[in-house]
């Protein structure tokens, strides 16, 4: 083996086993900072040491002895520190006693609750947004700084900044290594799933011209997402959040023409939909259901997703159904978009009156007032009712508001339509 | 990326001993657990599989075994790694289990990669 493919080798090795690593010295140490630094001292150690040994039989067992003899180190040089200032006392020298006992547990314990715990905290309420996605995508994702950044369109130290920020943020709040329980669970979970369905938004409106590294956020949202759900098997939502990536990453290979132009959900080539991801979708869907419970927000938004999945083509869609989810998810959590979806799916459902009825309430929606998607929407239901001189006026009006000139012109089509008729 | 794994083993190799099945089974729930297994199978016998074949113009349909085939296909998995080498370490691992408790059997476990939306973006 060559030392570049040892490097590749170890770049795979610490891709598969650094989470687990970090999570366990989290544990250990308490300090998610000081934890990944150990980590990073092992990577170190072995990109030095196995190019010339070799690659050992159980690599993650190596790093992680590795990276425990640095911790023995740390608290070491840490008690020696102590003795010079004895203003440190004796109750850290009990919790580095402790946490030295912890090594033992620490080797058959169950790794899954110290990767859930380093979840939540790297997902924390304390942290930015910016800082939560930083922190999460790379302590469990495992991605470098730089690939972090490549992905977002910042500059690398940015990226770096909000990482250290957050250690130290946490470091500071003095935020404990734990699973949150009771009404705090709740929050605390739903501070992870945005997060992760943040990052695979990101990747998701990436484009054809784009680094790799940004539509491959969608595959470390699906990966965090997955290793969530069996992590925390009997939360509804996790799986509702699985179900809603795996169903719209199934659409990634139909979602846009030849020249990068964007296709319409109803307008894309159904064959082209990754039946693997649908079928991983649905089922996650299900898991999701069967949990019991009204379903949550992502579950919902799944569970429209669903409807799209299952038809074959675009005229077998239950829109009756979608109608009665977006009827349920803008009770649960009203906006304005969700609003004006329902009412496409009304009108789809039940004819462009009812559309259009449920439309006009939402004309006087001062965060509406410049979205050009109202008036677009408005024009269609128009045109459909043959009221060509007001879905003109719609159109134009969406034209004027769109700042994409590609829309701006379908629409301005769509208004010259509307003229001939 | 999405990669299959194709695992070729003469097919009287006769069955897999225990210790073996076990670890594999964990092996691919751990896979399952970090999120990167998407789908995987074992292949039934060619003993009751069947060949439709195209050549010189003719369909030609050819119940098995085959027995000319000194290697078949036992099995497979698809993988959604952030690179081939990250497939490789996982096909290591997984051929380690049959050195460590199959003495003797000989086989292989091909990497494929499965070209996704954005292998062909990559390409235009």
């Amino acid at each position: 083996m060559t030392a570049t493919d040892t490097h590749r080798a170890i770049d795979a090795v610490w891709r598969i086993e650094s989470a687990r690593i970090i999570a366990g010295l989290t544990r250990i140490v308490r300090d998610v900072g000081i934890a990944e630094e150990l980590a990073q001292d092992a990577l170190v150690a072995a990109l030095e040491q196995w190019p010339e040994s070799g690659i050992p039989d159980n690599p993650g067992a190596w790093l992680m002895a590795t990276a425990k003899h640095r911790a023995i180190d740390h608290f070491r040089r840490n008690k020696l520190l102590e003795r010079k200032h004895e203003e440190l006392g004796r109750e850290l020298q009990t919790q580095q006693e402790m946490a030295v006992a912890n090594f033992e547990i620490a080797e058959d314990g169950d790794i899954s609750d110290d990767l859930l715990r380093l979840v939540f905290i790297s997902c924390h309420p304390v942290l930015s947004t910016e800082g939560r996605v930083a922190l999460t995508l790379r302590l469990l994702g495992g991605l470098t700084t730089d690939e972090i950044a490549r992905a977002f369109l910042v500059p690398e130290p940015t990226v770096a900044q909000r990482i250290v920020r957050a250690k130290r943020t946490l470091s500071e709040a003095k935020v404990p290594f734990e699973v949150p329980r009771g009404p705090d669970l709740v929050a605390r979970l739903s501070s992870v799933l945005e997060v992760i369905y943040l990052v695979f938004n990101e990747g998701y409106s990436a484009t054809s011209g784009d680094d790799w590294m940004r539509p491959a956020l969608c595959e470390d949202a699906l990966r965090l997402g997955r290793i969530l759900a069996e992590l925390a098997p009997n939360e509804p939502e996790v799986h509702g959040l699985v179900a809603l990536m795996e169903i719209q990453a199934s659409r990634a290979g139909a979602r846009a023409g030849p020249g990068g132009e964007p296709i319409l959900l109803l307008d894309q080539d159904r064959a082209r939909w990754d039946q693997l991801l649908i079928h991983r979708g649905l089922a996650a869907l299900e898991r999701a259901e069967r949990l019991g419970g009204a379903l949550g927000n992502y579950a919902m938004q799944a569970a429209i997703a669903a409807c799209h999945a299952r038809a074959r083509t675009a005229a077998e869609t239950d829109w009756r159904r979608i109608a009665s989810l977006y009827d349920a998810l803008a009770r649960l959590t009203p906006s304005p978009i969700v609003e004006l979806n329902r009412t496409v799916a009304h009108a789809m459902a039940f004819g462009p009156a009812a559309g259009l009825e449920l439309i006009d309430a939402l004309v006087s929606e001062p965060s509406l007032k410049s979205y050009h998607l109202l008036p677009s929407v408005r024009g269609d239901f128009l045109f459909k009712l043959r009221r060509f001189a007001e879905a003109q006026t719609e159109f134009e009006r969406g034209a004027s508001l769109t700042r994409n000139a590609r829309e701006r012109e379908l629409l301005l089509d769509r208004a010259r339509a509307c003229a001939e008729e | 990326m999405k990669f299959m794994m194709i695992v070729k083993s003469a097919e009287r190799s006769g069955r897999p001993p225990q210790a073996l099945m076990e670890a594999i089974d964990k092996l691919g729930q751990e896979a399952v657990k970090a999120g990167t297994m998407v789908a995987s199978g074992g292949l039934a016998p060619t003993a009751v599989s069947t060949r439709v074949r195209l050549s010189g113009g003719q369909l030609t349909k050819v119940d098995g075994p085959f027995t000319e085939a000194k290697e078949v296909i036992g099995g497979y998995a698809v993988f959604e790694l952030k690179s081939k080498e990250e497939a490789i370490e996982g096909a290591m691992r997984f051929m380690e289990l049959h050195k460590k408790h199959w003495p003797g059997w000989e086989g292989e476990t091909e990497i494929r990669q499965i070209f996704g939306p954005e292998e062909f973006a990559s390409k235009a």
